[in-house]
């Protein structure tokens, strides 16, 4: 007899939300990790958010998710990235008190009556027929389920570097553990293997703060969760030093000793966070590197450089950390290094985060090669939304590149899979001006209820304000003004007789809800948040409704699902090379197939007759 | 849901061409052209725009879901030029919520509609596979020539302006320059002056492709048709001694050193009350306006038409077996002076084809012009990038995507690939 509906193994930042999501989804879930004080750590740089990264918080938040809340908590220096430019590439960012995160995720945790925490270390998993069913621990124990959701990050053969040497990280050398890699290595995913890296830690109490700039937070803080309005904790500033001519000359005197340059790694790190070795080698002629000295915690000491991650051994690190300003006398509390881990193939998951060969079997976080707390928080998410609803047997859900950057992200994982550690960037969005950070909650919160993942408490507050932005909008739509009438509002408008509503022109540059106010005075009767919302709203109308057609276009594709096991030998006239590209990548929708190198117009129509063959003899 | 069209005959010259115009505003659109008969009965009608006509043909509607594609649709089956079926087009593609169709998109809006049966589908592929094997292969040879040389320069330059664009929003907290602008300001500027310069070279393309239009005019009895025949070295046009005998348009394909030549034969210029022969005369005007070269059969100097000259225009004096009134001369009858025309008419195309562009397609030129104006727009709000970066960016994509259409894929990859490689990113 099975004891939980959904398991998640791991207690990070996929294991966490995923846990979540499939407990407010009703489901009897567990959560196995080896320490139940370790989860919702954050290992790397103390901070939630940044652009697109802070989309995915808040579209977390839309499905009432944690991450978004805990940051909320444990924030200690709110800024609204590109606050100067548009609404459609701000992005939220915190840096987080580490020990405060930790509390929260475990406080919120604890709120989930429908959620067990275990600790234990799992062995193996239970595999029935191309079906999963359960998990046993390593004292023997069998805990049966529907599903489970392994988020194992890098325990994968992980190996850390500090120059040259190196020792087993993460799971490796326990007997059990690699039982359950095996497992995992026998439902035939490829592996690839990738490498990240972190700076040494400062001792802040050693740092000479006096002669750094330091960075505040915003003046109004920009929280994640659309139910809060402000932070819970006091606020902190970060320093700000740089890297100089010495600093890089003893890198540059010492690169025979990096366990990157010395040979020591294979995997592939990520470009967008190279180590001080990579910017010295790389941006030669740059002769300074910026550094931001971003505290742990209110009472925490420890400080995090960001900027220098390296695979240097210790005495250089020291050697070059002291070059600084303000570091001359600095302690490291801790090296930093390298560690490379393998990751599994995402091509080889469904939209769903569902391995394509193993039913009931979901993988979230970084074991899919992505990198960053929110990304794989926001696989975690999907995982957990649809472990649920294939434990009551209700159809997945997946979400399009067209509605969230969770979506761009899940279809860029499962169609081109990765090659560096995949990290949202907003350019990755194709439809950027419409999935804003701001409209996360509009664009996501009411598919989450339709799904039965959202509060009472959030359910309501989302229906008034839907219901309060849907009556401003009517308003300022409702009455066209003339073009002398919109300059006595102070709207510039060129005199060429067209009438515009006040929705209308809060699209210009430089219209505010106050304009919107003076051509309809009962605007300003709705409160500001409200005003300015629907202004961010106008704002992109005309770019949106023309990628309205690409959108529509890629929605029906994906639509067009093709059924798991689909026999594409059997289809004539479809060339050899494609039917087997198509059996190699197995795409799970049209808009998948299309995406194919060499498909042509033709062969998709082919496929399309065939996949939908069945249903036209099923409807004669 | 777009409304969609395109050519469903084949491309080029031939006796009827049909556009078919499928969708929600198919019979709306139509409608802007002429008096829609009743459905699905064929209704012969003159087809206006802004107070020109653009042809005359047979218009059949169909309403949903009793059509090929199971949507409203219209087919428009016009005269088969390339002049007309272009200017049809273009009219159509100025509609609100109108485009032009994707290949096999037809095809694909039947088989959603569950228009197709199987075997159709396989029918139909089996087709548009062949041609788009042909295309392909020609596609490469060109590809691996002139249009990508072309297109490789501006790809790179707009890949450069959206990546230091991209660059100012993604990583906005690290060590990328601030103002961008001017660089993106020459970038962008660069790429729309050669758009522009390509795009007025099309034409030319598509004549070498589709073939020139040479149109013999004269006046009524001069010996047109006889000299078209002697051109052709074939019985194409009746020839007699009566005035006014051609009276349609009459169309002979040949090669004139190397070139593909349409030879138009057309009806002799004059006033007249017959009904038949004035249309006859007025389409031999207007295919004679719209023709790339025109050979001027005179009977005595100073004789003029209602056709606008051009510098280009031949001018040969008629009938010189019968009487020699000026040099240069031509008889049709005997032969005289026919290479001579010949050579003239290849010394008066050979320019027009060297400053052709590559090209040569619709779908080039529409992809041009998408890029072009989203150029423009991106070059307007540049002024502003400071604050909205994210609409600029928006515009440089859509003329990437538009140029992306005609030379392979250019995916987010590439473009991250540009940021990483040009900026220190990571702080």
């Amino acid at each position: 007899m099975k004891q939980f509906d959904v398991i998640v193994v791991g207690g990070g930042h996929a294991g966490a939300e995923a846990a979540a999501a499939a407990a407010r989804m009703g489901s009897r879930t567990a959560l196995v990790t080896l320490r139940c004080d370790a989860i919702g750590v954050m290992s790397c740089n103390p901070a939630i958010g940044g652009l697109g990264k802070g989309h995915l918080v808040r579209e977390i938040d839309a499905f009432d998710g944690i991450m978004g809340e805990a940051a909320d908590r444990a924030g200690i220096q709110f800024r609204l990235l590109n606050r100067r430019k548009g609404p459609a590439v701000q992005g939220p960012r915190t840096q987080a008190d580490r020990k405060l995160y930790r509390q929260a995720i475990q406080a919120l945790l604890a709120e989930y009556e429908s959620l067990t925490i275990l600790q234990a270390e799992v062995a193996s998993l239970i595999i029935g027929s191309h079906r999963v069913g359960g998990i046993v621990l390593a004292d023997g124990s069998h805990i049966k389920a529907d599903a489970v959701i392994i988020t194992a990050g890098t325990f994968l053969n992980g190996v850390i570097h500090v120059g040259d040497q190196q020792r087993a990280g993460g799971r490796v050398g326990d007997a059990p553990s690699i039982l359950l890699a095996q497992q995992l290595a026998d439902l035939d995913l490829q592996r690839g293997r990738l490498k990240t890296g972190t700076p040494p830690r400062l001792d802040g109490r050693t740092i000479n703060w006096s002669v750094l700039d330091s960075q505040p937070g915003d003046d109004t803080p920009t929280m994640f969760s659309f139910l809060n309005s402000a932070p819970f904790v006091p606020q902190i500033s970060c320093g700000i030093t740089q890297t100089n001519a010495r600093t890089h000359d003893i890198v540059r005197h010492n690169l025979g000793r990096s366990a990157m340059y010395g040979g020591h790694i294979s995997g592939v790190g990520p470009r967008y966070c190279p180590s001080i070795e990579d910017k010295v080698v790389r941006f030669a002629d740059k002769d300074h590197h910026q550094i931001f000295l971003e505290p742990e915690g209110l009472d925490d000491p420890t400080v995090y450089p960001n900027g220098i991650s390296t695979s240097l051994p210790a005495d250089v690190q020291h050697q070059y950390v002291r070059s600084i300003l303000g570091l001359e006398s600095v302690v490291i509390t801790q090296p930093g290094y390298a560690i490379e881990y393998d990751y599994f193939d995402p091509r080889g998951l469904d939209p769903a985060l569902q391995v394509k060969a193993m039913s009931g079997l979901f993988f979230a976080g970084q074991i899919n090669g992505t990198t960053g707390y929110e990304e794989a928080a926001a696989q975690g998410l999907v995982a957990g939304l649809n472990a649920a609803l294939l434990a009551t047997g209700r159809p997945l859900v997946t979400l399009s590149r067209s509605e969230s950057y969770i979506g761009v992200m899940i279809d860029d994982l499962t169609t081109h899979g990765v090659t560096e550690p995949y990290r949202m960037f907003t350019s990755r969005a194709e439809y950027r001006l419409a999935l804003r950070a701001d409209n996360a909650d509009q664009r996501l919160t009411e598919t989450a209820i339709a799904l039965g993942c959202v509060s009472e408490k959030r359910t309501n507050s989302y229906s008034t304000k839907a219901g309060l932005l849907s009556a401003a909008q009517s308003l300022l739509s409702q009455t066209a003004f003339s073009p002398r009438e919109l300059q006595a509002a102070g709207v510039e408008v060129s005199a060429d007789g067209a009438r515009r509503s006040a929705y209308d022109v809060l699209a210009f540059e430089g219209v505010t809800p106050e304009h919107a106010a003076r051509l309809v005075p009962d605007f300003a009767s709705f409160d500001q948040a409200i005003q300015l919302q629907t202004a961010c709203d106008a704002l992109y109308v005309q770019y949106i409704q023309r990628q309205d057609r690409d959108i529509q276009r890629l929605r029906a594709d994906e639509a067009l699902a093709i059924p798991a096991g689909f026999d594409y030998s059997g289809i004539p006239g479809l060339s050899n090379e494609l039917t087997q590209k198509l059996k190699r990548v197995l795409p799970v929708n049209i808009f998948q197939a299309s995406k194919i190198e060499g498909m042509t117009p033709a062969a998709l129509l082919l496929l399309i007759s065939h996949v939908r063959r069945p249903s036209r003899r099923l409807m004669a | 849901m777009d409304t969609i069209f395109a050519l469903a005959s084949a491309h080029g010259r031939a006796g009827v061409a049909v556009l078919r115009i499928s969708g929600p505003h198919s019979h709306w659109a139509a409608g802007q052209l002429c008096a829609l008969p009743p459905v699905r009965q064929a209704g012969l009608r003159v087809l206006r725009h802004g107070g020109e006509t653009l042809d005359q043909g047979l218009v059949l509607a169909f309403s949903a879901p009793n059509s090929f594609t199971g949507e409203d649709a219209v087919e428009l089956h016009l005269h088969g030029s390339i002049a007309v079926v272009a200017k049809v087009s273009e009219v159509l593609a100025q509609m609100e919520g109108l485009r032009l169709a994707d290949a096999g998109e037809f095809t694909r809006r039947a088989m959603d509609n569950g228009h197709l049966d199987l075997t159709q589908v396989e029918g139909l592929a089996d087709l548009i596979d062949a041609e788009s094997e042909s295309q392909r292969k020609q596609a490469l040879q060109v590809l691996s020539g002139a249009i990508a040389e072309k297109v490789a320069p501006w790809r790179a330059d707009l890949l450069r302006a959206a990546a230091l664009i991209e660059a100012t929003i993604d990583f906005a907290d690290e060590d990328v320059p601030i103002d961008v602008a001017p660089e993106v300001l020459g970038l962008l500027c660069r790429v729309k002056e050669d758009l522009v310069a390509e795009q007025a070279r099309t034409g030319a393309a598509t004549a070498i492709r589709e073939g020139f239009e040479v149109a013999i005019v004269g006046a009524p009895n001069v010996g047109k048709s006889t000299l078209l025949n002697a051109l052709a070295q074939r019985e194409a046009a009746i020839t007699s001694d009566i005035a006014g005998t051609t009276r349609d348009v009459i169309e002979v394909r040949m090669h004139i050193a190397g070139l593909l030549v349409t030879l138009l034969d057309t009806a002799g210029l004059r006033d007249s009350d017959d009904v038949v022969e004035s249309i006859g005369i007025a389409r031999a005007k207007q295919r004679a306006e719209a023709s790339d070269l025109r050979i001027f059969l005179l009977q005595q100097p100073g004789e003029a038409f209602d056709v606008a000259s051009r510098p280009d225009d031949i001018l040969r004096y008629a009938k010189s077996d019968v009487s020699t009134v000026a040099m240069p001369s031509v008889s049709g009858k005997t032969g005289a002076g026919v290479e001579d025309l010949l050579a003239e008419i290849a010394s008066k195309l050979a320019p027009k084809t060297s400053s052709a562009g590559v090209f040569s397609r619709q779908r080039h030129l529409l992809a041009l012009t998408t890029a072009e104006i989203a150029l423009g727009k991106a070059i307007n709000t540049l002024p502003r990038a400071s604050v909205m970066p994210e609409v600029i960016a928006t515009e440089i994509r859509v003329a990437l995507n538009a140029l992306e259409g005609i030379l392979g894929h250019i995916g987010v990859e590439d473009l991250l690939g540009e940021i990483f490689s040009s900026f220190c990113i990571g702080k």
